[in-house]
């Protein structure tokens, strides 16, 4: 740490919030990088601009990506962070660790790294934060000897991420956790090594509660979904009423189909099945008295993005139902049909969403060999443009 | 060569004996404290998750000291979530109290579960990315400096209430789905290096790159210029064309967005919108955004009805109340002018006066 003082950070110890520069501190104590990296970061809150430059790509053998260039644009101030690499690490599914793991993780990076990680990353990575070029490779090396391998960077899939899932939910439509491990396997070669025009996301949450933030962040969204009936356990609806719990307004009033009603004789929950949309509000609300159905899948939602370059998105419902059980062959196939059109179709940095908008829902449907359904919209279309293929019409005279 | 393509742990080698046991198989959950939820299985098999806030950027001292706690407690398992809190998972329920009562000792914070305002998601910020606008570690730890008691259950709010923060309009993670987003933002046009331009940057790219069609190329200067009235400072071309550069620590800032969210529950999931155009950088510790967020989170704590989140309340009473009540001033930046605008104009004679 030396003598360099940081007193626009030490502002950001105080307070009852567990305090990121205490941690990057307590990494300076061991690491010279993390040192610089404190003593830069302080320059950024006195100056209000970053200090990293632009890009500069490095790699380790064998993979296209999973590391990140990083470059101080101030090296002889802070000559320990000259070269200050992010390593992305493929994190196991769900986030579940053990101590031991865990621990294995901290020695190698202490060994080769500034001893400081985000937990995780926005797209879910464990992202350890900053070395030089040269330790880049044995850290990747001895990762890999404790079972830890790279995730996704550049016009790649991303590293594929999810919520709980069935480990430990009660809402769990689907195997999230099982579905996200086996793709990543599955998809090793287009993860490693980016080809494709842009990044291309896929995460999965294990119900419409969307917890993996499935259909706003992840170009395909995979989400647990069932088709026949919630199922409604009238005595312990009866119970939590009886403790006093305001069915009418809490769950009732807010069916968003109006699905819902109440015997008061009975005093008994009705449900319609035909007129539910799955939105699991009665589910979450009475986690004792109402489940999902037996009937369970998925629900693929294709598009969603951030606001690069056109406008963000939330994921558009691509196909209504689809059946998950090991080892989701019907699932990969529809993956590697989007991915392939998309690559043969895009312009740079155009994702899946915004190539589907340039050139329409059933170009793509048709590209890929999905049938039109309602489902798929909010409304049929209001225009009048409609464009005919000449099989669909007689020859002019 | 090292072994490669192997992918990452696998997660049934991660997961309690318990949870290996009993998956698919739970029953329901509930919330006995705030911050600890309980799962009872079909077998009749109860885990306890203890959640606590972390600061997402941590020493390995920090991930030595929760394996301690886990390897003390939980037979050396636990987990993180979504939302980066850690969860100490404990399937003997006499640990739990322990447990509890070493979290408090030691500081840590636990909540997040339910109703509740939980940890931010949040992006890289100047600690680690190139096209920071912002910090987004030092706005959400003096945000959540401000919340701890909507965190650990203390203050009670209506619904989950989501926060995060981009450094840039990039919006790593799901930001602009939160009920409130605070994004970095750019106010003035990119400045280009011509002589850098002709040297480094491809030029068809960098005009492509543009999604308002600003750049056009100077065949004088084998470089490229900016239309000002054309440029709406996303920043894009400087992600494919290092010799732009739009950093302007005089006028870069933040903004803040509200309303948005992912879940299906009720709601279709929505876009946050845009509440306040504008706050100046104010390191160390963001005072008027840290305040704009804490006056938001009042108002729809004292208003909302119970089970409406951020942007449910705000269409339930309209946003002409929305920036009545808040107080925050309604300009020609509210009004959107990009692809999707005209889907925000208003086509019924149904508002509010």
């Amino acid at each position: 740490m030396g003598d360099r003082k940081t007193p626009l950070l030490d502002e950001l110890e105080k307070g009852d919030w567990p305090s990121f520069v205490t941690e990057i501190k307590r990494a300076a104590a061991k690491n010279q990088g993390a040192a610089d990296l404190l003593a830069q970061l302080e320059c950024s809150y006195e100056e209000k601009i970053g200090h990293w430059k632009h890009g500069g790509i490095v790699g380790v053998k064998g993979y296209g990506g999973g590391v990140v260039g990083r470059y101080s644009d101030e090296p002889e101030k802070f000559p320990n962070i000259r070269e200050f690499h992010t390593i992305r690490v493929n994190q196991p599914a769900g986030f579940f660790y053990t101590a031991k793991k865990l621990r294995q993780l901290t020695a190698i990076w202490d060994k080769y790294g500034s001893g400081l990680y985000n937990m995780h990353g926005s797209t879910g990575d464990c992202i350890l934060l900053g070395t030089s070029t040269e330790n880049l490779q044995p850290c990747v090396d001895e990762l890999a000897e404790i079972g830890f391998d790279l995730g996704g960077s550049g016009g790649a899939m991303r590293t594929l991420g999810c919520c709980v899932g069935q480990a430990r939910c009660e809402k769990a439509c689907i195997d999230s956790m099982g579905i996200v491990h086996e793709l990543t396997l599955h998809y090793q070669e287009v993860i490693h090594r980016p080809s494709w025009p842009y990044k291309f996301k896929i995460k999965v949450s294990a119900c419409p509660n969307d917890c993996a933030a499935a259909s706003a962040r992840s170009d395909l969204a995979v989400m647990g979904m069932w088709r026949d009936s919630i199922i409604i356990d009238d005595e312990a609806v009866r119970q939590t009423v009886d403790g006093g719990f305001d069915i009418f307004n809490r769950v009732i009033r807010k069916c968003p189909s109006e699905a819902l009603d109440w015997n008061q004789e009975e005093k008994r929950l009705i449900v319609r099945p035909e007129d539910c949309v799955h939105c699991m509000n009665c589910v979450n609300m009475l986690p004792r008295a109402i489940s999902i159905g037996h009937q369970r899948g998925a629900t693929l939602l294709i598009g969603g993005k951030a606001p690069v370059v056109k406008g963000a998105m939330i994921g558009w419902v691509l196909v209504p139902f689809m059946s998950m059980e090991p080892p989701y062959t019907e699932l990969k196939e529809i993956i590697d049909k989007i991915t392939d059109w998309w690559a043969d179709h895009a312009k740079n940095r155009e994702r899946v969403g915004e190539l589907i908008d340039r050139l329409g829902l059933a170009v793509f449907l048709d590209a890929i060999g999905l049938k039109p359904l309602p489902q798929m919209v909010r409304a049929p279309r209001s225009n009048p443009y409609i464009f005919w293929k000449t099989e669909e019409v007689e020859r002019r005279g | 060569m090292a072994k490669t393509d192997f992918g990452p742990p696998d997660y049934r080698e991660m997961i309690p004996p318990i949870i290996r046991e009993n998956y698919g198989d739970w029953k329901y959950h509930t919330v006995p404290r705030p911050g600890v939820l309980m799962h009872v299985s079909q077998s009749g098999a109860v885990l306890h998750s203890v959640r606590v806030a972390s600061p997402r950027l941590v020493s390995s001292d920090w991930i030595n000291d929760i394996c301690d706690i886990a390897e003390k407690y939980c037979a050396g398992y636990l987990r993180f979530t979504t939302r980066n809190n850690v969860e100490f998972l404990v399937a003997d329920e006499t640990r739990l109290q322990p447990l509890i009562d070493e979290l408090d000792e030691r500081n840590y914070l636990i909540g997040g579960v339910g109703l509740s305002i939980s940890n931010v998601v949040h992006t890289q910020g100047w600690i680690h990315c190139k096209s920071a606008v912002t910090d987004a570690s030092g706005i959400t730890k003096s945000i959540m400096d401000e919340m701890t008691g909507y965190f650990t259950g203390k203050v009670k709010v209506p619904a989950r209430l989501r926060i995060a923060v981009a450094c840039c309009v990039n919006m790593c993670g799901a930001c602009h789905c939160s009920d409130i987003a605070i994004v970095g933002i750019h106010r003035t046009v990119p400045q280009v290096n011509d002589e850098m331009v002709s040297r480094v940057c491809e030029i068809p790219t960098t005009i492509a790159s543009c999604p308002t069609g600003a750049i056009r190329p100077n065949p004088k200067t084998k470089s490229v210029e900016i239309n000002p009235d054309k440029c709406m400072m996303c920043g894009n071309c400087t992600s494919v064309c290092p010799a732009i550069k739009i950093m302007d620590p005089v006028n870069d800032g933040v903004s803040i967005w509200v309303g948005g969210k992912v879940s299906n529950a009720r709601t279709a999931p929505m876009f946050s919108r845009l509440a306040i155009p504008y706050i100046p950088n104010e390191p160390p510790r963001w005072s008027s955004v840290t305040a704009a967020v804490k006056s938001l989170v009042e108002i729809w704590a004292a208003n909302a009805r119970d089970g409406e989140r951020m942007g449910e309340w705000i269409n339930r009473i309209g946003w002409e109340r929305f920036f009545d009540m808040t107080g925050l001033p309604f300009t020609d930046k509210h009004l959107d002018d990009f692809t999707h605008a005209t889907t925000t104009f208003r086509s019924t004679t149904q508002f509010k006066f």
